[in-house]
């Protein structure tokens, strides 16, 4: 009874942790509000946005996960490990990337107006969708390719002695699995996106509901309504959130002993061009950006001032102890109805979050006492749903393949955790805390309510910088915070991968 | 000794009984696939419930014990051996809960020994070929030192030479140690080489054991069905 007893209380644990504050921003905003036409096209807008924007992020990232899992060339692995980036990189730092390339005086206006190539506008909905897609085509990649490594050797090995069509028999089928869930979740992502909405879009034509909760907290702090659009906010989550969980299927691949994957179809000429082509697109997609950040820090980084360090050494605690919390919350919770608690967390937005655990608190402590803990509980709770996500599957495998041997050698418990669960969840446990810590490394959300001077975060440093006109100093500190950012993902992603990666 | 008192199995819309005893030595249970020869292995190793009777091992109940408090070793078709662990660490789980002593490194390296194999503990389970993985996991069995083993046909994947090896080897060991075992088989030959007795299961349930040599000789109805020959006299 002990063992079904960790994951009913976590889940518990989680779901209150998520009621709580949005009751306590009901309660003070004394009810439903009414909600105007503006509203309503910003519902409109929300869905239609995140819906494009995860068609377009799954179906691009088949292709080039595809590219990617079966060609071996020189900085494979460091394309594998940018396929993170963009996800984890801060988006204060993303955006300022993608001004540089897609913006007004970006790259590709400059390369076109010369050729008389028709103006690109970066602001609107259109920019909204494509910061959407630069943001989670390598999430989608990284599942998707997931979903290809998990597929054993062995079955490449009978399927080229058979010549047996390798995408009907192992690929499509993998596909039909992974897929539903990677779209699920880049849908529900995309459906609470604000800082892009709020940087990129704007305006009735590309507001989202997101939006529409930090402008009536913060230009009208009207919180009842902000609580009506959060309830908005939190059914089309658990609405998505479930749908994602339908979609996503639960039989899995058996075993491979862990060799290395070969396969043998896919070595004609026009599939390695076309690969060839996903690979550098992708590349050049991802990276342009992120280039143009690290060239336009650099100079700045010997001048850094003094509370730059400061905070960032404050945002390394941070982000290592809400990955430490998020996976003491996830182990037990790597279940279907886990997995639904979780989703909570991510249905509601993290300014809703944080604004009900300000309201709970403010009577009790001085606010920015509480900031760090705040939003390292916050950022735990944004990252338990990919974590589980991406831990499920491990363990459902783990469970199928050696469940029967686990229980006549009578492993239960923590040990058998830590004989055979954690050991083959080694590869999905270094991405998920990789994942963590990189997100709450670059998290500027919550802390924005709650910091003061004291408090600041490294995120926040760089957007005080920006506001306060330091063009020169928020670029070095965002290039800082990048660097750090990945450094962590690098380093976890790492340590998983160890052995298990090609 | 094994025995089934009115056992009922209940999986979907399939029914096994099985109302016998099973001596001590080596039987084999051959019929067509999907008869339910691997469930009643599942039943007596506790992965599969009993709807209802009992399992009885020489007059003890174990029909409710979970699979790691019952007098068996089971060897799987396939995932026998943690594929991320060493050898000795995968032997180390049948002796105990605790890091090996040096009596049970001893143990280990005998039993390694003993199945043909010493001074590989370090190895991991991919560094073997499918026979090394098989006397293995006949090594980790003969440590758990359970009284009655369970074979699903782990052999399966060997080849013809390979498997007669590790047949013989499981009857060498068994006489050694005085473990009964039971195992599942599709080849009547595997049965004839080390079974004493045999016991056929088809039609839904399990029927008495009996010398495997004379029941190969005049098979009765359903089991010269699924051999492909006649029926032998005063058998139906």
């Amino acid at each position: 009874m002990a063992q079904r007893a960790l994951p009913i209380g976590a889940a518990l644990l989680v779901a209150g942790m998520v009621i709580l504050p949005v009751t306590a921003v009901f309660w003070r905003g004394g009810g439903p509000g009414t909600l105007g036409p503006a509203d309503w096209a910003a519902l409109r807008f929300t869905l239609w946005q995140a819906a494009l924007s995860a068609a377009l992020s799954t179906a691009l990232a088949i292709p080039v996960a595809r590219a990617l899992s079966r060609r071996r060339f020189p900085g494979r692995s460091g394309l594998v490990a940018l396929m993170g980036a963009p996800f984890i990189l801060p988006v204060i730092v993303a955006i300022l990337g993608l001004l540089a390339v897609f913006g007004g005086n970006g790259l590709i206006n400059r390369i076109g107006a010369p050729l008389g190539l028709p103006r690109l506008d970066i602001y609107g909905y259109h920019g909204v969708i494509l910061a959407h897609v630069f943001f989670n085509l390598p999430l989608a990649v990284r599942l998707i390719l997931q979903g290809w490594l998990s597929i054993p050797a062995e079955r490449f090995r009978l399927a080229a002695s058979l010549d047996a069509p390798v995408w009907r028999v192992l690929e499509r089928p993998m596909l039909r699995r992974v897929c539903p869930g990677a779209f699920g979740v880049i849908f529900v992502i995309c459906l609470g996106s604000f800082a892009v909405a709020l940087t990129l879009g704007g305006g009735p034509r590309a507001t989202t509901v997101e939006l529409a909760i930090y402008q009536a907290f913060r230009f009208d702090f009207d919180l009842g309504k902000a609580a009506t659009l959060a309830v908005l906010q939190l059914c089309l989550g658990l609405g998505a959130g479930a749908l994602a969980l339908r979609l996503a299927p639960r039989e899995g691949f058996g075993t491979g002993l862990d060799r290395l994957t070969d396969r043998w179809d896919g070595r004609g000429r026009l599939p390695r061009v076309i690969d060839a082509l996903w690979i550098l697109l992708a590349a050049a997609f991802l990276l342009a950006p992120l280039g143009a950040v690290a060239l336009s820090g650099l100079p700045g980084l010997p001048a850094l001032p003094a509370e730059v360090w400061s905070a960032a050494a404050r945002s390394l605690a941070l982000a290592l102890g809400a990955t430490a919390l998020t996976l003491a919350l996830a182990l037990p919770l790597l279940s279907a109805p886990g997995e639904v608690a979780a989703l909570l967390g991510i249905s509601v937005s993290g300014l809703v979050l944080g604004t009900g655990y300000f309201l709970l608190l403010q009577p009790l402590i001085r606010p920015a006492e509480v900031a760090l803990p705040v939003t390292m509980l916050v950022n735990a709770l944004m990252a338990l749903p990919f974590v589980i996500r991406i831990l499920r599957p491990g363990l459902e495998a783990a469970r199928a393949d050696y469940g029967r041997l686990a229980a006549a050698l009578g492993l239960t418990g923590w040990r058998l955790w830590r004989i055979v669960y954690l050991p083959r969840l080694r590869r999905p446990l270094g991405f998920a805390a990789g994942l963590t810590a990189a997100l709450s490394m670059g998290d500027l959300g919550v802390i924005t309510l709650f910091a003061d001077g004291d408090t600041a975060t490294l995120p926040l440093q760089v957007y005080r910088l920006m506001g306060s006109y330091q063009m020169e100093a928020a670029r070095a500190a965002a290039l800082l915070l990048l660097a750090l950012s990945l450094g962590l993902f690098w380093g976890f992603d790492r340590g998983g991968r160890a052995n298990a990666a090609i | 000794m094994l025995r089934f008192d009115d056992l009922l199995v209940r999986q979907g819309g399939f029914d096994l009984t099985a109302n016998i005893t099973i001596p001590a030595g080596i039987t084999a249970l051959i019929g067509p696939s999907g008869a339910g020869k691997s469930t009643l292995l599942n039943v007596i190793a506790g992965f599969v419930p009993a709807a209802s009777g009992r399992v009885l091992w020489h007059d003890t109940e174990i029909t409710t014990r979970p699979p790691a408090q019952r007098p068996v070793a089971m060897l799987f078709q396939d995932n026998n051996l943690f594929a991320h662990l060493s050898l000795t660490e995968n032997l180390a789980l049948a002796l105990t809960r605790k890091r090996p002593t040096a009596s049970e490194r001893a143990r280990m390296e005998a039993a390694l020994e003993r199945v043909g194999l010493p001074g590989l503990g370090a190895r991991k389970p991919a560094e073997l070929s499918g026979g090394q993985q098989s006397r293995v996991a006949l090594a980790r069995v003969l440590l758990q030192s359970r009284p009655l083993v369970l074979l699903d046909e782990p052999f399966a994947a060997l080849g013809p030479a390979l498997k007669i090896e590790m047949l013989d080897l499981v009857a060498e060991v068994a006489g050694e140690d005085g473990l009964q075992v039971l195992m599942v088989s599709h080849d009547p030959q595997d049965a004839l080489r080390i079974a004493t007795r045999s016991a056929v299961v088809s039609d839904g349930s399990v029927a008495a054991p009996e010398p495997t040599a004379e029941l190969l000789r005049s098979p009765p109805a359903a089991l010269a069905r699924y051999l492909g020959v006649h029926s032998g006299p005063g058998k139906e």
